[in-house]
Order: C-alpha cells, then structure tokens, then sequence
C-alpha cells in the first residue's frame, strides 16, 4: 500500500547531513514505502531545516515498524528518566 | 525484422499550466506510427526504476513520457531528496498532476513518428493519478497498477486529493486495465470489488487483474515486494491491453 499520512512537527535542533551540521527546523513523519530500507514499508523521518530548505540539506531515517516504535519508547523513557528530569526538562 | 533502436532521456516539457517541469522521454527510433505512453512515477520518486519503465516500453514500440511531478519541489535535486520534499509539502495537488500529465500528452502527440494516441500507465500513487487522469483528460487507454486511494473516505481527503478518484468514474473517457495485489492493504480486495461495482454501474470499458500471493508494488524489481509471476503476467496483460487500444 502507499500510504498518504505525513506528520509534521515544527521541531529545534541540529542534524549532521553530508555538508555538516545544520539547524532543524522541521521533522515530516511517515508510514510507507522507503528510499533504501529492504522492507516493503517503513517509518521514515526526514529532518529537514524548514518549509524552503534546500532539498538535499536534511536528514532522513528508515527504520522497520519494531525498531521504531522501541526508539519512540526509548526517547520517552531517557526523557522520563529521574536524571534528565532533574534538569528541569519538561 | 523492425528495428529495436531507441533514444532515451532527460528534456524539458511544458506543463498544460504553463511551467516547464523535466522529464525523461524514451521513443523508438526507426519506427513511425507508434502509440504512446504517460508513465506516473510512484510515491518513492521520478526514479531510476521508473525512467527504466519507460525504455521498456520504447523497446516495445511505444514512445513514453515520464513528468517528474516533484519537479516543482526541488528541482535538479536527487529523486530521494525531491520526494521527500514534495511530501513535506503536502503532496502533489491533483489539479497540477492533470496539468503535467496534459504536457506530457501534448508532447507525446507532436512526436513526428507517433500516432496519436496517448495512453496512461501509472504506480502507486501514481495508479491512482492514473485512474484521475483517464477521468478527467482525452486518453485512449489508462492502466492504474495498484493505485491506492482512489477509495477514499471522506477525511481521507485534502486540499491537494479535494475529491476521491472513485467519484468521478461517471466521467472515465477510456477503457482502464488494473492491476493488483490479493495481499494489498491499499487497494486492498475490498476497493477493487468497490472500483468493479462502479465501473460496471457506470457501463465502462475495464478489465481487472488480481494476483493472489502478490502484495503492493509488486511490480518493483528492486524491492521485496517484486513478484515475478505477477509482474510477468502483468507486463503481458499491459502489452495486449495497450495492443489493442493504442495500435494505429
């Protein structure tokens, strides 16, 4: 299937790309078919400076269902996590 | 024995709204009197695997136009880059598709060796802008290979699919051949028979073909979810269909 959900979220933060570090601006969120992943379907994220960046300026992943959802839980939890919260991160 | 020569590349075609979009072009070169074919890349890109789609079909006779519909998003970028530019934007608006697929049949048309009649063949996404286009422009044949969407629920709908494909089947204005996996979740077997059910109220010209152990994409030979058999049967099925229908 080719799935049209596509996710944006306005986020702040650098990504090393293939020209060095940059500002990011933007990461799009979606289900369906990669770039290079050899599975039929992935959740891919590309961070990207903003709406008019340069297209080849971003930094994109593709990882298979499992492995993304142990990522989302593994960021949640290292932003839960009592030492991270002590620093007064929301 | 006819002569398998072919000319094959990058050119610049104008767009029915006016904007000069890349494209890559492939046509016999010692044949005249040939049909002609729209190729609609799929959601991954204008990509290799699609410009390799078109060589097939010059190396079978036809002249082929693949539009780059990312063109606008990042032009001159890598297929990758622009695809994933195109879906930070939103998606390729259905009115603009119309418009790139209109140039691409402008184009094909004024080729000094072709016959005049165009058809359509597209993959993915591209089955669906496949069937759209077959509703909405003057083709002679359309081929939708595992079009996702054209079902689609209300909320399914956007600013750039305003109006689900499935709907404007009253207007289809040539016969249609799909093509499609048993094991797809979109189409899944549940919208082909929905696609079946409208093309027949609406008496138009169709055949469809569904493969049983072949998901999505089956057609993709870089990726797992190739299917020979399918791709096999289906590659004969577009041959005969695009035979009869775009012949001179």
């Amino acid at each position: 299937m080719c799935t049209y959900l596509t996710t944006t979220e306005q986020v702040s933060g650098t990504g090393l790309g293939a020209g060095g570090w940059f500002a990011i601006g933007q990461a799009v969120v979606y289900f369906d078919h990669p770039q290079q992943a050899p599975v039929e379907h992935a959740l891919c994220i590309d961070f990207r400076p903003g709406d008019q960046a340069d297209p080849a300026r971003r930094v994109a992943i593709e990882l298979d269902a499992p492995s993304a959802r142990r990522l989302a839980e593994s960021i949640l939890a290292t932003l839960a996590h009592d030492e991270v919260r002590a620093l007064g991160v929301e | 024995m006819a002569s398998d020569r072919m000319e094959a590349g990058t050119i610049s075609i104008t767009s029915r709204n006016g904007d000069e979009i890349e494209a890559y072009h492939a046509r016999p070169m010692e044949r005249t009197g040939y049909g002609s074919v729209v190729v609609i890349h799929h959601m991954p890109g204008y990509d290799s695997s699609t410009k390799e789609i078109a060589r097939r079909f010059a190396a079978h006779g036809y002249g082929a136009v693949v539009p780059n519909l990312f063109h606008r998003y990042a032009p001159g970028a890598s297929a990758d880059d622009a695809a994933a530019a195109a879906r930070a934007a939103g998606g390729v608006p259905d009115a603009q598709c119309l418009d790139d697929v209109a140039g691409a049949m402008a184009f094909l048309k004024a080729q000094p060796g072709a016959n005049g009649k165009v058809g359509v063949i597209g993959y993915c996404s591209g089955g669906r802008q496949s069937y759209l286009s077959a509703c909405n422009l003057d083709l002679d044949a359309a081929v939708d290979c595992y079009g996702g969407g054209v079902v689609a629920t209300p909320d399914q709908l956007t600013p750039q699919r305003p109006v689900a494909v499935i709907d404007m089947t009253k207007d289809l204005r040539c016969p249609l051949l799909g093509l499609f996996g048993v094991n797809d979740a979109n189409p899944s077997p549940e919208h082909v028979a929905r696609m079946e059910e409208e093309l027949t109220k609406h008496h138009k010209t169709f055949e469809f073909h569904s493969y049983e152990g072949a998901g999505h994409a089956f057609f993709w030979v870089e990726r797992p979810s190739y299917n020979a058999e399918a791709a096999r049967d289906g590659w004969h099925q577009i041959w005969n269909f695009y035979g009869k229908y775009l012949a001179s």
